[in-house]
């Protein structure tokens, strides 16, 4: 397991150094800088855009800000963003337990509905039931999230008024910001009411965050869960006069979870980049929404520090889900 | 539903418990500030979030106008020669006391030269009080170059001496970047090693007092209860940040807001039919125009601009592209801005007319550009289509439009480019209120050349010696008169097809009085009030 583990992390290594290359040339490819952006309408002289690019930096050599970039990462320096002029990991690190609150319930939204929607879908193959739940996925799987979320908004904000329209708490409540959390700031904070409305605020971002991964689950699920139906030693437990409950529940539900694992996991990454757009409609304080206006600022180093946060972020899940996949599966783990 | 009704019962119910009848104004503002001093920013949700909310400056623009009136100067005198500006400063102004921050004395000159020095010196420890901070427009505004020397003659008189006579000066004085600072709190924040924190945490004079921010999510002010001009009648300012504008519609329908700007335009019909809601309006200080490079042939000939202008079906453009939300521009400088000179008659519309002058001009089968920005301003909704429309009027007089395009940064800076071909299509919104500020600035001869914002790189010695005059006349009669001049000529060279000027909108509750829009595209909330 440990040489396993070593393995994985290896491969860490030149992915990291790829990604900081990544992250670092992406925003300078796009066309545009700062300086001419802050100017606007009224121009810049060339005398004062050098000025302005020297103060913050950017005449030095491309190599050298590339390797100030890579040395700050190592004494914890992701930048200072140029807009805000706060340090990048600060604002980061202020902005991404909410998107992280958002995309736990996502997942787990996605998950509790997706893994039993495609199971029994398996097992009814063929039914009614199979044919609509996985049409209901694929329509899920290609549904815009823009148009989406403001669809949902308008039905259950709007003309029902079951849900709050948007943000992560009712105004009324104020308290200081303490993990970052809002379910459990709201519980901490004693105030009657506050987690009730912190969790309202959840319900829609999360369905809309949730659809497009639910969908890949649902349909992972099914397709998993087939192929381990037709193996031998289902077909033997069968004949063996198992319930058909205990064949599936504990026999075949095992087996065919191993590829759903490795399907939610990759469905962190893809989070992420719903996020954006989700965090975006919602107007959820999120990791999304600043990196959206980081790029369109030409904010280098809060956008180049915010990619390659996420991106570990990423890679540590995907970390966390390729040892879950060796525990459960002895044979990934061996060879 | 039980939710949202639990949460509301609920908070109601604490609300109730306190005894607190606090009245609070919740403000779908359009985007996260990028801090709160508003010295360096040039964005205008900063400038809302900062200078119009926590701070005050020497003199102000009237409410719903750009005139100049006392602020926290209650007078002025003017030298003869418009070299000295002698503020007068209104005795007994309180910072705001925080809970960063206990002001010890009242605000008095120290502070207003400290406000304006710390942008001005390069050696002040504030002059990059964290890395990358630049004092936008204070170098804009020239101050650099205009202010000689700031003198403190007592505590509560301040002398600004000037190297030159500039008649917009004091209108510069209103602008966000001239806001009034305790220089008692800065000490202390250098002190304290911690003057960063001038940029989270404010301490202004203004009508309200900043309590905190939750970045890209909530700002929270409180009434300021010493507020010289009296305690607000709204106890608590919230800004609910929410960037897009279908939310911030529902948000506003949904009552979760009082107050939003910059309304999607296809949405304002159904707004205004809204019993529940009030959309006020009213013509933004702005122009969109397309300049020709009037240095490259054959845009250099007067008569081919005036030809070109006149087979530009302008209403048509409007009508399609702004659908209601603008009107017809003739002149470079808006109808509601002073000295604006209604007397002069725009290009008619008259392609027969207009093929005949490009014949006799000698220019046949021309082909040009019309550069279209990619991005939507508060003066332009459509450049793209305005460009499509402008190709459609020019081919029907012979003339082939290839349309062009750049991402926005690279847009603003190859249109400054003096070799440019073709026209661009550009606009303006007005810093001051000045038309100093959209003349010279767009018009000038000091601003052609490469990075200027005169982008018909269009210098006219009549015109320019115009400007030269009205900046350095203080009698406004005296200037007004020379900026009409200065716009017949304009119209007679043509340097540019004047657009349009657009319409700004402001859809609030109904219960929501005494809210004024500001013609600076600023938003504030001094004297508002939620009706019972």
């Amino acid at each position: 397991m440990i040489r396993f583990l070593i393995g994985k992390l290896a491969y860490l290594i030149p992915t990291f150094i790829g990604i900081t290359v990544v992250a670092f040339g992406f925003v300078r490819l796009l066309p545009g800088d700062p300086v001419l952006l802050m100017a606007g309408e009224r121009g810049i002289s060339p005398e004062r855009h050098a000025e302005l690019s020297a103060q913050l930096g950017f005449d030095r050599p491309i190599v050298v800000q590339y390797l100030d970039f890579v040395m700050g990462i190592f004494q914890g320096d992701f930048g200072t963003s140029l807009a805000t002029r706060r340090p990048v990991l600060g604002e980061f690190l202020t902005l991404f337990p909410a998107t992280m609150e958002l995309a736990i319930c996502a997942i787990i939204l996605a998950t509790l509905i997706g893994i039993p929607l495609g199971v029994f879908a398996a097992i009814k193959r063929g039914s009614a039931f199979d044919q609509i739940s996985m049409g209901a996925a694929l329509v899920g799987y290609s549904m815009p999230i823009f148009w989406w979320g403001l669809l949902l908004i308008i039905l259950f904000s709007g003309i029902l008024g079951w849900t709050p329209v948007s943000g992560r708490i009712d105004f009324l409540y104020f308290f200081p910001n303490g993990t970052g959390f809002m379910l459990i700031d709201s519980l901490m904070s004693g105030q009657k009411g506050a987690f009730a409305s912190a969790l309202s605020h959840l319900i829609l971002p999360s369905i809309v965050l949730a659809t497009i991964p639910m969908a890949v689950i649902a349909r992972q699920s099914r397709s998993a869960m087939l192929e381990v139906l037709s193996e031998d030693y289902v077909r033997t437990a069968r004949a063996k006069g198992m319930s058909a409950w205990r064949v599936v529940g504990v026999h075949a539900l095992r087996n065919a979870m191993i590829p759903v694992i490795t399907t939610i996991g990759l469905q962190i990454g893809v989070m992420m980049a719903g996020a954006i757009l989700t965090e975006t409609i919602f107007s959820w304080p999120g990791v999304g929404k600043w990196m959206i206006d980081s790029i369109s600022r030409r904010d280098y180093p809060s956008v180049q520090g915010g990619l390659l946060l996420i991106a570990g972020i990423v890679m540590i899940v995907n970390l966390i889900v390729d040892l879950l996949y060796g525990i459960i599966n002895p044979r990934i783990r061996h060879s | 539903m039980k939710f949202a009704h639990l949460a509301m019962v609920s908070a109601l119910a604490i609300a109730a418990a306190a005894g607190a009848q606090a009245k609070t104004l919740v403000y779908c503002s359009e985007g996260s500030p990028e801090g709160f001093d508003a010295a360096t920013t040039t964005a205008g949700t900063t400038m809302d979030a900062s200078s119009d909310a926590v701070f005050n400056r020497l003199v102000e623009f009237a409410p719903g106008t750009t005139n100049v009136e006392p602020g926290l100067a209650e007078s002025w005198d003017v030298s003869e020669d418009g070299l000295e500006y002698t503020f007068h400063l209104r005795p007994g102004i309180k910072f705001h006391t925080t809970d960063y921050f206990e002001p010890t004395r009242e605000m008095n000159a120290d502070d207003v030269i400290f406000s304006f020095l710390r942008q001005g010196d390069p050696e002040s420890p504030w002059a990059d009080y964290i890395p990358g901070t630049t004092y936008e427009y204070y170098n804009a505004m020239e101050m650099p170059a205009l202010v000689k020397e700031i003198r403190k003659v007592d505590d509560l008189t301040v002398t600004f001496v000037l190297n030159r006579a500039e008649a917009p000066f004091l209108a510069n004085m209103a602008m966000p970047f001239a806001s009034i600072y305790s220089k008692e709190y800065m000490d202390q924040l250098e002190a304290d090693g911690n003057m960063a924190a001038l940029n989270s945490q404010p301490v202004g004079t203004g009508p309200y007092q900043f309590v905190a921010y939750q970045p890209d999510a909530v700002i929270r002010y409180k009434a300021n209860p010493d507020y010289y001009k009296g305690a607000q009648k709204i106890d608590d300012l919230v800004f609910a940040i929410t960037p897009d504008p279908a939310v911030r519609r529902q948000r506003l329908e949904a009552g979760e807001c009082h107050v939003m700007p910059y309304p999607s335009p296809a949405d304002i019909e159904a707004m205004k039919a809204n019993d529940d809601l009030q959309v006020m309006e009213q013509p933004g200080l702005n122009v969109a125009y397309l300049a020709y490079n009037t240095t490259v042939a054959p845009f250099d000939k007067p008569e081919v601009r005036e030809a070109l202008n006149m087979a530009m079906n302008k209403q048509a453009i409007v009508d399609a592209v702004f659908q209601g939300t603008g009107v017809v521009a003739k002149n470079p400088i808006p109808p509601t801005m002073w000295s604006y000179n209604d007397a002069v008659e725009d290009n008619a519309y008259d392609p027969e007319a207009a093929k005949k002058m490009l014949t006799d001009a000698g220019v046949e089968n021309l082909e040009m550009e019309v550069w279209a920005m990619p991005v939507q301003r508060p003066y332009m909704p459509n450049a793209r289509r305005v460009a499509e429309l402008i190709q459609s009027d020019f081919a029907k007089v012979g003339v082939n439009v290839s349309i062009v395009s750049y991402e926005w940064g690279e847009y603003l800076k190859r249109s400054t480019d003096p070799t440019r071909k073709g026209a661009v299509i550009m606009g303006w919104t007005g810093d001051n209120g000045d038309p100093d500020n959209f003349l010279a600035v767009l018009l000038g001869c000091a601003a052609t050349g490469d990075g200027g914002a005169n982008r018909a790189q269009w210098c006219n010695e009549d015109f320019d010696a115009l400007l030269q005059k009205a900046k350095v006349t203080t009698d406004q009669a005296e200037r007004t008169k020379l900026y009409e001049e200065a716009q017949v000529i304009f119209k007679d060279q043509n340097p540019w097809a004047t657009l349009a000027h657009s319409q700004v909108f402001m859809p609030m509750s109904k219960d929501v009085t005494g809210y004024v829009m500001n013609p600076l595209g600023r938003h504030s909330f001094e004297g508002v009030d939620i009706a019972e």
